[in-house]
């Protein structure tokens, strides 16, 4: 395999590992639920399809190529459907998106746990 | 017609997916392709309208510029995450929409969706309601130019 190939892999697994790990962190740092469903979005969108490319650059031309391929696909087609499930069903519940600044939604959010 | 191209692209899915050519497998594939298209079937006629959705060198185009916003999207809001004073503004509001056929509007909702900062709660006739988590977000989808690149495709 050409050093090249390695390169452009290591980059694709070091910026999708990355974007898993902003991802994580915008679970924790964004103010609420529905701020938060972006977050993940941020590990599906991009940081799964990087991975998996990372990954396809390693492997020999098989069938098994093409099943990562497909992976992707089905990550990047179920996304938004799961994604737009979890808004709905917390609208369902009764739970209203926060909006304005971050404080006001800091706010928000403790006095909703009280 | 249209059937035999669904069962076709089956077996070669499972074909794919398996790769062993013995006769068991390709027994199990062929049911399992048969009972699939059966289904479709049935689905088809209780629904009413059967949607066929074909590749297009146009939706490719699309696709590969979603791609690409949702590559931006993605640098975006890492961006925000990680700086110290957070600049997110969640902003919840109704976005006006002039498409029309339901897979027009599928397909817009999903993109939206897809990228991050925007996300699509609810659907209507003439309005989606949309979550953005700042206001350029929205503005760029207000812009429309996803929306204009959709019904362009014209299905």
């Amino acid at each position: 395999m050409s050093p090249w190939v390695e390169i452009l892999s290591g980059f694709c697994f070091l910026a999708g590992g990355f974007l898993c790990v902003t991802g994580g962190v915008g679970m924790l740092r964004l103010p609420d639920f529905f701020a938060r469903v972006h977050a993940s979005g941020l590990t599906e969108t991009l940081a799964t399809p990087l991975l998996l490319v990372g990954l396809m650059l390693q492997m020999e031309w098989s069938l098994e190529l093409f099943k990562v391929v497909l992976i992707a696909l089905l990550v990047l087609a179920t996304n938004p459907t799961a994604t737009h499930a979890m808004a709905k069903a917390a609208l369902h519940g009764g739970r209203r998106p926060v909006t304005g600044g971050p404080a006001a939604a800091a706010q928000e959010d403790t006095s909703s746990k009280a | 017609m249209h059937r035999l191209f669904v069962a076709a692209l089956l077996l070669v899915f499972w074909v794919l997916l398996s790769g062993h050519f013995t006769t068991l497998l390709l027994t199990l594939g062929v049911i399992s392709m048969l009972l699939v298209s059966w289904f479709l079937w049935r689905m088809d006629r209780v629904d009413g309208e059967p949607s066929r959705l074909y590749p297009s060198i146009g939706l490719v185009g699309y696709l590969l510029w979603l791609f690409w916003c949702v590559v931006k999207a993605n640098v975006d809001l890492a961006r925000r995450i990680w700086q110290s004073s957070l600049p997110v503004q969640p902003i919840w509001s109704r976005l006006d929409t002039k498409v029309q056929t339901p897979f027009e509007k599928t397909l817009y909702a999903n993109s939206i969706t897809l990228t991050p900062g925007t996300l699509t709660t609810d659907v209507h006739d003439d309005h989606f309601m949309v979550h953005a988590l700042s206001q350029e977000g929205l503005d760029e989808l207000c812009e429309g130019e996803m929306e204009r690149r959709i019904r362009r495709l014209g299905i």
